[in-house]
Protein backbone atom coordinates (compact mmCIF):
# COMPACT_ATOMS: atom_id res chain seq x y z
CA UNK A 1 0.00 0.00 0.00
CA UNK A 2 1.33 3.42 -0.92
CA UNK A 3 1.56 6.08 1.76
CA UNK A 4 -0.82 8.89 0.73
CA UNK A 5 0.10 12.57 0.38
CA UNK A 6 3.89 12.24 0.49
CA UNK A 7 4.22 14.54 -2.53
CA UNK A 8 0.86 16.03 -3.47
CA UNK A 9 -0.87 18.23 -0.86
CA UNK A 10 -3.82 16.86 1.08
CA UNK A 11 -6.96 18.75 -0.04
CA UNK A 12 -8.14 19.79 3.44
CA UNK A 13 -4.77 20.99 4.86
CA UNK A 14 -3.13 22.06 1.61
CA UNK A 15 0.09 20.37 2.79
CA UNK A 16 1.80 17.01 2.40
CA UNK A 17 1.20 14.89 5.50
CA UNK A 18 4.74 14.80 6.85
CA UNK A 19 4.80 18.58 7.10
CA UNK A 20 1.70 18.69 9.31
CA UNK A 21 3.25 15.85 11.32
CA UNK A 22 6.56 17.61 11.92
CA UNK A 23 4.84 20.85 12.96
CA UNK A 24 2.68 18.94 15.47
CA UNK A 25 5.85 17.29 16.77
CA UNK A 26 7.61 20.66 17.02
CA UNK A 27 4.62 22.03 18.95
CA UNK A 28 5.14 19.27 21.54
CA UNK A 29 8.85 20.09 21.59
CA UNK A 30 8.08 23.74 22.37
CA UNK A 31 6.15 22.57 25.43
CA UNK A 32 8.98 20.20 26.48
CA UNK A 33 11.65 22.90 26.34
CA UNK A 34 9.14 25.43 27.71
CA UNK A 35 8.68 23.30 30.83
CA UNK A 36 12.45 23.17 31.35
CA UNK A 37 12.81 26.91 30.73
CA UNK A 38 10.13 27.60 33.36
CA UNK A 39 12.02 25.27 35.75
CA UNK A 40 15.13 27.35 35.07
CA UNK A 41 13.26 30.57 35.89
CA UNK A 42 11.86 29.11 39.13
CA UNK A 43 15.29 27.82 40.20
CA UNK A 44 16.90 31.13 39.38
CA UNK A 45 14.45 33.45 41.12
CA UNK A 46 14.50 31.16 44.17
CA UNK A 47 18.29 31.17 44.45
CA UNK A 48 20.17 33.39 46.90
CA UNK A 49 22.97 33.78 44.34
CA UNK A 50 23.31 32.58 40.76
CA UNK A 51 26.76 31.65 39.44
CA UNK A 52 28.26 33.87 36.74
CA UNK A 53 31.30 33.39 34.54
CA UNK A 54 31.48 29.61 34.94
CA UNK A 55 30.95 28.93 31.24
CA UNK A 56 33.31 29.94 28.47
CA UNK A 57 31.56 32.68 26.45
CA UNK A 58 33.89 32.63 23.38
CA UNK A 59 33.38 28.85 23.08
CA UNK A 60 29.60 29.27 23.45
CA UNK A 61 29.65 32.03 20.82
CA UNK A 62 31.62 29.78 18.47
CA UNK A 63 29.09 26.98 18.92
CA UNK A 64 26.23 29.41 18.22
CA UNK A 65 27.94 30.43 14.97
CA UNK A 66 28.39 26.73 14.08
CA UNK A 67 24.67 26.03 14.53
CA UNK A 68 23.67 29.14 12.56
CA UNK A 69 26.01 28.03 9.76
CA UNK A 70 24.42 24.58 9.82
CA UNK A 71 21.01 26.21 9.43
CA UNK A 72 21.98 28.12 6.28
CA UNK A 73 23.61 25.03 4.75
CA UNK A 74 20.42 23.08 5.55
CA UNK A 75 18.33 25.70 3.71
CA UNK A 76 20.77 25.62 0.79
CA UNK A 77 20.58 21.80 0.65
CA UNK A 78 16.78 22.02 0.32
CA UNK A 79 16.93 24.99 -2.11
CA UNK A 80 19.37 23.14 -4.39
CA UNK A 81 17.04 20.14 -4.54
CA UNK A 82 14.24 22.52 -5.52
CA UNK A 83 16.48 24.02 -8.23
CA UNK A 84 17.38 20.61 -9.60
CA UNK A 85 20.95 20.36 -8.24
CA UNK A 86 20.97 17.15 -6.16
CA UNK A 87 24.78 16.89 -6.15
CA UNK A 88 25.20 20.37 -4.70
CA UNK A 89 22.39 19.65 -2.24
CA UNK A 90 24.35 16.60 -1.04
CA UNK A 91 27.43 18.74 -0.39
CA UNK A 92 25.43 21.26 1.69
CA UNK A 93 23.72 18.44 3.59
CA UNK A 94 27.15 16.94 4.34
CA UNK A 95 28.37 20.30 5.68
CA UNK A 96 25.26 20.51 7.89
CA UNK A 97 26.04 17.12 9.45
CA UNK A 98 29.70 18.09 9.90
CA UNK A 99 28.59 21.26 11.70
CA UNK A 100 26.56 18.99 14.00
CA UNK A 101 29.72 16.99 14.76
CA UNK A 102 31.65 20.22 15.41
CA UNK A 103 28.93 21.45 17.80
CA UNK A 104 28.91 18.17 19.73
CA UNK A 105 32.73 18.05 19.83
CA UNK A 106 32.91 21.51 21.39
CA UNK A 107 30.07 20.65 23.79
CA UNK A 108 31.88 17.47 24.89
CA UNK A 109 35.01 19.53 25.59
CA UNK A 110 32.92 21.92 27.69
CA UNK A 111 31.38 19.00 29.62
CA UNK A 112 34.84 17.52 30.24
CA UNK A 113 36.15 20.86 31.53
CA UNK A 114 33.32 20.96 34.05
CA UNK A 115 34.01 17.33 35.05
CA UNK A 116 37.61 18.15 36.03
CA UNK A 117 36.80 21.53 37.61
CA UNK A 118 36.19 21.45 41.38
CA UNK A 119 34.79 23.75 44.03
CA UNK A 120 36.34 23.20 47.46
CA UNK A 121 35.03 24.73 50.69
CA UNK A 122 37.54 24.59 53.54
CA UNK A 123 36.98 24.28 57.28
CA UNK A 124 38.58 27.70 57.83
CA UNK A 125 35.91 29.33 55.62
CA UNK A 126 37.95 29.76 52.41
CA UNK A 127 36.33 28.66 49.18
CA UNK A 128 38.44 27.78 46.12
CA UNK A 129 37.77 26.51 42.63
CA UNK A 130 39.90 25.15 39.82
CA UNK A 131 41.48 21.98 38.53
CA UNK A 132 42.80 19.57 41.14
CA UNK A 133 45.63 17.06 41.33
CA UNK A 134 44.71 14.39 43.85
CA UNK A 135 47.03 12.05 45.76
CA UNK A 136 46.43 8.33 44.97
CA UNK A 137 44.70 7.75 48.31
CA UNK A 138 42.36 10.74 47.95
CA UNK A 139 38.71 9.68 48.34
CA UNK A 140 35.44 11.63 48.16
CA UNK A 141 32.17 10.33 49.63
CA UNK A 142 29.01 12.45 49.29
CA UNK A 143 30.82 15.82 49.05
CA UNK A 144 33.17 14.91 51.93
CA UNK A 145 36.89 14.22 51.51
CA UNK A 146 37.76 11.08 53.47
CA UNK A 147 41.51 10.65 53.01
CA UNK A 148 44.58 11.89 51.12
CA UNK A 149 45.25 15.39 49.87
CA UNK A 150 44.80 17.54 46.78
CA UNK A 151 46.59 20.36 45.01
CA UNK A 152 44.19 22.95 43.58
CA UNK A 153 45.21 25.17 40.70
CA UNK A 154 42.94 27.88 42.12
CA UNK A 155 41.16 30.21 39.73
CA UNK A 156 39.38 31.81 42.69
CA UNK A 157 40.42 31.77 46.34
CA UNK A 158 37.98 33.69 48.52
CA UNK A 159 37.69 34.26 52.25
CA UNK A 160 34.07 33.26 52.75
CA UNK A 161 31.83 32.42 55.67
CA UNK A 162 32.06 28.78 56.82
CA UNK A 163 30.17 26.55 54.40
CA UNK A 164 29.36 29.40 52.01
CA UNK A 165 29.35 28.46 48.32
CA UNK A 166 31.57 30.11 45.72
CA UNK A 167 28.54 31.73 44.06
CA UNK A 168 27.27 33.17 47.36
CA UNK A 169 30.73 34.41 48.33
CA UNK A 170 31.26 36.07 44.95
CA UNK A 171 27.86 37.72 45.14
CA UNK A 172 28.69 39.11 48.58
CA UNK A 173 32.37 39.96 48.22
CA UNK A 174 33.25 40.90 44.71
CA UNK A 175 32.33 43.66 42.32
CA UNK A 176 31.31 42.64 38.81
CA UNK A 177 34.74 43.63 37.51
CA UNK A 178 36.65 41.50 40.00
CA UNK A 179 34.32 38.56 39.50
CA UNK A 180 36.08 37.26 36.42
CA UNK A 181 39.70 37.54 37.60
CA UNK A 182 41.57 34.24 37.50
CA UNK A 183 44.62 33.62 39.69
CA UNK A 184 45.89 30.08 38.96
CA UNK A 185 47.85 29.72 42.20
CA UNK A 186 48.54 26.21 43.47
CA UNK A 187 47.15 25.44 46.92
CA UNK A 188 47.77 22.15 48.76
CA UNK A 189 44.94 20.94 51.00
CA UNK A 190 44.62 17.92 53.31
CA UNK A 191 41.34 15.95 53.36
CA UNK A 192 40.75 16.97 56.99
CA UNK A 193 40.74 20.66 55.97
CA UNK A 194 37.93 20.13 53.41
CA UNK A 195 34.37 20.81 54.52
CA UNK A 196 32.72 20.23 51.11
CA UNK A 197 34.03 19.28 47.65
CA UNK A 198 32.37 18.72 44.28
CA UNK A 199 33.18 18.98 40.62
CA UNK A 200 30.97 21.15 38.38
CA UNK A 201 28.52 18.39 37.50
CA UNK A 202 24.70 18.31 37.90
CA UNK A 203 24.90 17.38 41.59
CA UNK A 204 27.01 20.49 42.36
CA UNK A 205 24.15 23.01 42.37
CA UNK A 206 20.75 23.86 40.83
CA UNK A 207 22.64 25.93 38.21
CA UNK A 208 24.60 22.96 36.90
CA UNK A 209 21.58 20.65 37.26
CA UNK A 210 19.53 22.82 34.91
CA UNK A 211 22.56 23.58 32.67
CA UNK A 212 23.23 19.88 32.04
CA UNK A 213 19.52 19.06 31.69
CA UNK A 214 18.89 21.78 29.10
CA UNK A 215 22.10 21.40 27.10
CA UNK A 216 22.01 17.58 27.40
CA UNK A 217 18.47 17.43 26.01
CA UNK A 218 19.46 19.87 23.28
CA UNK A 219 22.53 17.75 22.42
CA UNK A 220 20.27 14.67 22.15
CA UNK A 221 18.19 16.61 19.62
CA UNK A 222 21.34 17.50 17.67
CA UNK A 223 22.31 13.80 17.61
CA UNK A 224 18.79 12.81 16.48
CA UNK A 225 18.86 15.43 13.73
CA UNK A 226 22.30 14.30 12.58
CA UNK A 227 21.15 10.66 12.32
CA UNK A 228 18.17 11.65 10.15
CA UNK A 229 20.16 14.07 7.97
CA UNK A 230 22.96 11.50 7.50
CA UNK A 231 20.32 9.01 6.32
CA UNK A 232 19.05 11.62 3.85
CA UNK A 233 22.65 12.23 2.71
CA UNK A 234 22.91 8.57 1.70
CA UNK A 235 19.41 8.67 0.14
CA UNK A 236 20.45 11.61 -2.05
CA UNK A 237 22.05 9.25 -4.61
CA UNK A 238 19.03 6.95 -4.72
CA UNK A 239 15.69 8.50 -3.85
CA UNK A 240 17.11 11.99 -4.50
CA UNK A 241 17.54 11.07 -8.18
CA UNK A 242 14.50 8.82 -8.73
CA UNK A 243 11.77 10.40 -6.56
CA UNK A 244 13.05 13.94 -6.45
CA UNK A 245 9.91 15.65 -5.12
CA UNK A 246 9.36 13.13 -2.37
CA UNK A 247 13.02 13.38 -1.34
CA UNK A 248 12.85 17.20 -1.37
CA UNK A 249 9.83 17.07 0.94
CA UNK A 250 11.74 14.76 3.28
CA UNK A 251 14.61 17.24 3.29
CA UNK A 252 12.21 20.07 4.11
CA UNK A 253 10.78 18.15 7.08
CA UNK A 254 14.26 17.21 8.36
CA UNK A 255 15.30 20.81 7.87
CA UNK A 256 12.38 22.12 9.94
CA UNK A 257 13.54 19.94 12.85
CA UNK A 258 17.14 21.08 12.41
CA UNK A 259 16.13 24.77 12.40
CA UNK A 260 14.10 24.18 15.56
CA UNK A 261 17.22 22.79 17.25
CA UNK A 262 19.06 25.97 16.19
CA UNK A 263 16.16 28.09 17.48
CA UNK A 264 16.30 26.47 20.93
CA UNK A 265 20.05 27.15 21.12
CA UNK A 266 19.44 30.82 20.27
CA UNK A 267 17.66 31.08 23.64
CA UNK A 268 19.89 28.66 25.56
CA UNK A 269 23.08 30.57 24.75
CA UNK A 270 22.21 33.92 26.40
CA UNK A 271 20.22 32.31 29.21
CA UNK A 272 22.98 29.93 30.33
CA UNK A 273 26.19 31.66 29.23
CA UNK A 274 25.51 35.36 29.56
CA UNK A 275 22.71 36.12 32.06
CA UNK B 1 6.24 28.15 1.97
CA UNK B 2 4.38 25.14 0.77
CA UNK B 3 4.40 25.63 -2.99
CA UNK B 4 7.84 26.90 -3.96
CA UNK B 5 8.59 27.05 -7.64
CA UNK B 6 12.20 26.73 -8.84
CA UNK B 7 12.29 30.44 -9.70
CA UNK B 8 10.89 31.42 -6.28
CA UNK B 9 13.66 29.48 -4.56
CA UNK B 10 16.33 31.01 -6.80
CA UNK B 11 15.05 34.51 -5.94
CA UNK B 12 15.13 33.71 -2.22
CA UNK B 13 18.77 32.57 -2.13
CA UNK B 14 20.10 36.09 -1.47
CA UNK B 15 17.49 36.53 1.26
CA UNK B 16 18.66 33.33 2.99
CA UNK B 17 22.26 34.54 2.92
CA UNK B 18 21.12 37.92 4.28
CA UNK B 19 19.28 36.20 7.15
CA UNK B 20 22.39 34.10 7.89
CA UNK B 21 24.55 37.24 8.13
CA UNK B 22 21.92 38.98 10.28
CA UNK B 23 21.96 35.99 12.67
CA UNK B 24 25.75 36.20 12.99
CA UNK B 25 25.56 39.95 13.62
CA UNK B 26 22.77 39.33 16.19
CA UNK B 27 25.03 36.85 18.01
CA UNK B 28 27.89 39.37 18.03
CA UNK B 29 25.57 42.08 19.41
CA UNK B 30 24.30 39.70 22.14
CA UNK B 31 27.87 39.03 23.30
CA UNK B 32 28.83 42.71 23.02
CA UNK B 33 25.73 43.75 25.03
CA UNK B 34 26.79 41.27 27.74
CA UNK B 35 29.93 43.39 28.37
CA UNK B 36 27.85 46.51 29.12
CA UNK B 37 26.99 45.35 32.71
CA UNK B 38 23.64 47.07 33.25
CA UNK B 39 22.82 47.90 36.87
CA UNK B 40 19.35 46.37 36.54
CA UNK B 41 19.03 42.60 36.08
CA UNK B 42 15.65 43.18 34.40
CA UNK B 43 17.26 45.38 31.71
CA UNK B 44 20.05 42.81 31.13
CA UNK B 45 17.50 40.01 30.71
CA UNK B 46 15.25 42.17 28.50
CA UNK B 47 18.12 43.15 26.14
CA UNK B 48 19.39 39.55 25.82
CA UNK B 49 15.90 38.10 25.24
CA UNK B 50 14.94 40.89 22.81
CA UNK B 51 17.92 40.07 20.57
CA UNK B 52 17.22 36.33 20.94
CA UNK B 53 13.59 36.91 19.91
CA UNK B 54 14.66 38.80 16.77
CA UNK B 55 17.04 35.95 15.87
CA UNK B 56 14.30 33.39 16.54
CA UNK B 57 11.94 35.38 14.31
CA UNK B 58 14.50 35.31 11.49
CA UNK B 59 15.05 31.54 11.78
CA UNK B 60 11.34 30.72 12.08
CA UNK B 61 10.17 33.29 9.54
CA UNK B 62 12.66 32.66 6.75
CA UNK B 63 14.53 29.38 7.28
CA UNK B 64 11.37 27.59 8.46
CA UNK B 65 9.26 29.51 5.92
CA UNK B 66 6.69 30.70 8.46
CA UNK B 67 6.38 34.04 6.66
CA UNK B 68 4.34 32.36 3.95
CA UNK B 69 2.79 29.20 5.37
CA UNK B 70 -0.61 27.53 5.16
CA UNK B 71 -3.37 28.26 7.69
CA UNK B 72 -3.08 24.73 9.13
CA UNK B 73 0.44 25.45 10.35
CA UNK B 74 -0.58 28.81 11.83
CA UNK B 75 -3.47 27.08 13.65
CA UNK B 76 -1.05 24.53 15.16
CA UNK B 77 1.30 27.30 16.24
CA UNK B 78 -1.46 29.45 17.68
CA UNK B 79 -2.53 26.54 19.89
CA UNK B 80 1.10 26.08 20.94
CA UNK B 81 1.46 29.78 21.79
CA UNK B 82 -1.72 29.58 23.93
CA UNK B 83 -0.44 26.62 25.97
CA UNK B 84 3.11 27.99 26.15
CA UNK B 85 1.78 31.29 27.50
CA UNK B 86 -0.26 29.31 30.07
CA UNK B 87 2.85 27.38 31.08
CA UNK B 88 4.81 30.59 31.57
CA UNK B 89 1.92 32.14 33.52
CA UNK B 90 2.23 29.26 36.00
CA UNK B 91 5.53 30.81 37.08
CA UNK B 92 3.84 34.11 37.90
CA UNK B 93 1.01 32.22 39.57
CA UNK B 94 3.47 30.33 41.78
CA UNK B 95 5.09 33.57 42.97
CA UNK B 96 3.44 33.35 46.40
CA UNK B 97 3.51 29.56 46.54
CA UNK B 98 7.25 28.96 46.86
CA UNK B 99 8.40 25.84 48.72
CA UNK B 100 9.20 26.32 52.41
CA UNK B 101 12.64 27.86 52.93
CA UNK B 102 12.89 29.33 49.43
CA UNK B 103 11.89 32.78 48.28
CA UNK B 104 11.85 35.05 45.25
CA UNK B 105 15.19 36.80 45.00
CA UNK B 106 13.74 40.31 45.20
CA UNK B 107 11.92 39.41 48.44
CA UNK B 108 15.18 38.68 50.28
CA UNK B 109 15.85 36.24 53.14
CA UNK B 110 13.88 38.29 55.66
CA UNK B 111 10.57 37.59 53.96
CA UNK B 112 11.47 33.89 53.70
CA UNK B 113 11.95 33.71 57.45
CA UNK B 114 8.65 35.52 57.89
CA UNK B 115 6.84 33.09 55.62
CA UNK B 116 8.21 30.08 57.56
CA UNK B 117 7.02 31.56 60.86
Amino acid sequence: MEIPYTVEPRPDTGLFNAKVGIWLFLASEVMLFGALFSSYILLRVGATAWPHGLLNVPIGTFNTAVLITSSITMVLAWANMKMGNPSRSRVYLGITVLCGFAFLGVKSKEYYDKYVHYEVRLVDGRVLDGHIKASPDFKINKFKAESGKITIEAENDLKANPGESMADAKERLLSAKQRYQHHHEEVEVEASQIRWISNYMPWHSPYFAIYFTLTGLHALHVIGGMIVLSYFWFQNRTMGRTQTERYTNRLEVGGLFWHFVDLVWIFLFPVLYLL
Amino acid sequence: MSAHSHDDVRKHLKLYIGVFLALLVGTAITVYAWTWHFESVAVTVAVALFIACIKAFLVAGYFMHLMSERKTIYAILLTTVFFFAGLMYLIVWSRDEMPRGTYWHDHGPASAVKSIQ
